[in-house]
């Protein structure tokens, strides 16, 4: 087969593609309206922004407590970590040979606590705490890494504007800058 | 019983050849574990001559789902579970004894979050909203009216080949080091189409993807790549998902890191930001030596890896060996593989088996005569973007030390005279 022809018989093909595809787009639109209670229910992702957080509060001093039952087993003591990640300190590591990633060492967002915590967490009873729980065991983790104080009530106005000290070390890689 | 009887008079047509009492062994031991016995399928003749004993008897009856050869039975997944979990952690794909491209559903690699769950397809629903025209639900019989389509395509865990950025060159098989990276024929509904009966709106620049495992775990998918070729995948090698694999739907995004593409896909919300979950902030983020970190490193790099000889295998003396491996790229089709086997002083191409496809894996080979002395083998890809496969140096110098995802670097495996391979950094 000549180039010519190799080249006309891409472009063949590619029509068809074109063709196919655009046939292809063409769905049977079988999806049905859900209610908006079940968007609500099923919605249960929270952005930095704060859209999503749910009403409810709660302070360090409330889930010191929730954190020795639901946590201490996987991440230790004070969030030393054990089983599973370590939860607290590494300030000042990040960038150095020795990184400690923890959840106020690295992580850029608190509003992310409390999507992960709620949703994943405890590990063994996913999505079984109440959102007043989820809020307190969220601002117990910004206390142990010096975030916030004990008495600091974690709300949807108090959360998202929580500033995490790595925040500003995080950079775009999509879309290309 | 008749079928003994039979097979005792087939052992006195053939008794006169001097392998009588061999013969009469196996009979017995047939009639002592029952037909199908360990007994009689560990059974080798003791000459060329003699009638193999599966050819004395008829074989064993059909079944309903097949079971591989148990002569088999050694090649498994390297299982690797979170402490105190059985179901959080890693499995890794047996590369060394797999041939081809396509990986077997039973051992395509496996890196869950909480475990797998067993979802009920009739109590199983797929929800798209947010910024969308209509909010839409689908359950799994509407999904599987919908137009499909079949690539063999790759996925990889972005944390895949981690054991060689360790400081000295960790032990283990070809796949404990690599074998978070699979290849199956995905089938399912191209997204777009699902998004389009949404219909998107004009800020709907990203998309949360939810699971519906006990981690309910999420990620932000950018627009353009779900209206590229993301695809609803329903079927892994012609038959529904595995359920380690996503039963009994998921997200499949050819060419991206592992994680993005959410099993067991319960949930699409279309927003105008990334969510900036769990797993795209604290995971699956490049740290840098600046101390910065990029979030959203998504393209799996131009990457190959020599499965035999590798690690653990054992060549048994001088003469002609094949080379062969894998090479794959997020970035479309492997345009060349090079082989060295003198540890980078000179290399020549391999060839390159077809079907050579994009964002999926190709199988390379090239014959060696193995002269008996000691050798250092290594490939390195080439995509038909022209990216090139690094060397671990030049991975380590462009990225820093503490580099953790990501790793496409090239594999060296190290003959010696004895004919052992093992892993080194060259």
């Amino acid at each position: 087969m000549s180039t010519s022809n190799v080249r006309r018989a891409g472009c063949a093909a590619l029509a068809l593609t074109l063709l196919t595809t655009a046939a292809a787009q063409e769905g049977p639109d079988l999806g049905e309206t859900p209610s908006p209670e079940l968007i609500a229910a099923w919605d249960i992702s929270v952005s930095p922004d704060g859209a999503g957080l749910p009403a409810g509060s709660g302070t360090a001093v409330e889930g010191a407590p929730l954190y020795l039952v639901n946590c201490l087993v996987c991440h230790g003591q004070e969030g030393e970590g054990l089983l599973n990640d370590r939860l607290v300190g590494g300030h000042g590591t990040i960038g150095g040979p020795a990184a400690r990633k923890t959840v106020g060492s690295y992580w850029p967002y608190a509003t992310t606590i409390f999507d992960y915590v709620r949703r994943a967490m405890p590990y063994l009873q996913p999505q079984s705490l109440t959102n007043d729980e989820v809020y307190a065991l969220t601002a117990y983790l910004l206390y142990l890494n010096g975030i916030i104080n004990e008495n600091d009530a974690m709300n949807s106005a108090t959360l998202p504007v929580v500033d995490m000290p790595n925040r500003d070390n995080f950079v775009l890689a999509y879309p290309e800058p | 019983m008749s079928k003994f009887i039979y097979r005792e008079s087939e052992l006195e047509q053939v008794a006169g050849n001097g392998l009588l009492h061999r013969r009469l062994f196996l009979t017995q031991s047939a009639a002592l574990l029952g037909a199908g016995g360990l007994g009689l399928l560990s059974a080798r003749p003791a000459s060329a001559q003699e009638l193999p004993a599966w050819m004395s008897a008829p074989g064993v009856g059909m079944s309903e789902y097949g079971e591989r050869s148990p002569f088999e039975s050694g090649v498994t997944r390297h299982v690797a579970a979170v402490a105190g979990t059985t179901g959080s952690g890693a499995s890794r794909t047996p590369l060394e004894s797999l041939q081809g491209t396509i990986t077997p559903s039973s051992l395509h690699f496996e890196r869950h979050h909480s475990g797998i769950p067993e979802i009920d397809p009739d109590a199983h629903q797929l929800l798209i909203h947010g910024l969308v025209e209509r909010p839409l639900i689908f359950n799994m019989d509407a999904l599987h009216r919908y137009p499909m389509e079949s690539r063999v395509q790759f996925l990889e865990c972005s944390g895949n080949s981690r054991p060689n950025l360790s400081a000295m060159p960790p032990g283990g098989s070809c796949g404990d080091i690599h074998g978070m990276v699979s290849c199956s024929e995905w089938t399912g509904i191209p997204l777009s189409i699902l998004l389009d009966e949404a219909g998107v709106a004009a800020d709907g620049r990203w998309l949360l993807a939810e699971g519906a495992d006990a981690a309910a775990m999420t990620r932000s998918v950018p627009m353009a790549k779900a209206m590229d070729d993301a695809l609803i995948a329903l079927y892994q090698n012609g038959e529904m998902l595995r359920p380690a694999n996503g039963y009994p739907v998921r997200l499949f995004l050819p060419g991206y890191e592992g994680n993005i593409s959410v099993k067991w896909l319960r949930r699409l919300k279309v927003t105008a930001e990334p969510v900036m979950t769990r797993d795209e902030t604290s995971k699956y983020t490049d740290l840098l030596p600046s101390g910065q970190s990029l979030l959203f490193t998504f393209p799996m790099g131009v990457k190959s890896v020599i499965t035999s000889p590798s690690a653990g295998l054992t060549l048994d003396g001088p003469g002609l060996y094949e080379i062969t491996g894998l090479a794959w790229s997020g970035a479309g089709k492997i345009s060349a593989v090079e082989i060295s086997a003198d540890g980078g002083q000179t290399w020549a191409e391999a060839a390159l088996s077809e079907p050579v496809l994009s964002k999926s894996v190709t199988r390379f080979r090239m014959a060696w005569r193995r002269e008996g002395g000691p050798a250092v083998l290594l490939s390195r890809a080439i995509d038909e973007t022209g990216a090139v496969q690094p060397s671990r140096n030049e991975l380590l110098a462009e990225k820093g030390p503490q580099v953790s995802y990501h790793n496409n670097s090239i594999q060296a495996w190290q003959i010696s005279a004895d004919g052992g391979v093992t892993n080194v950094y060259v």
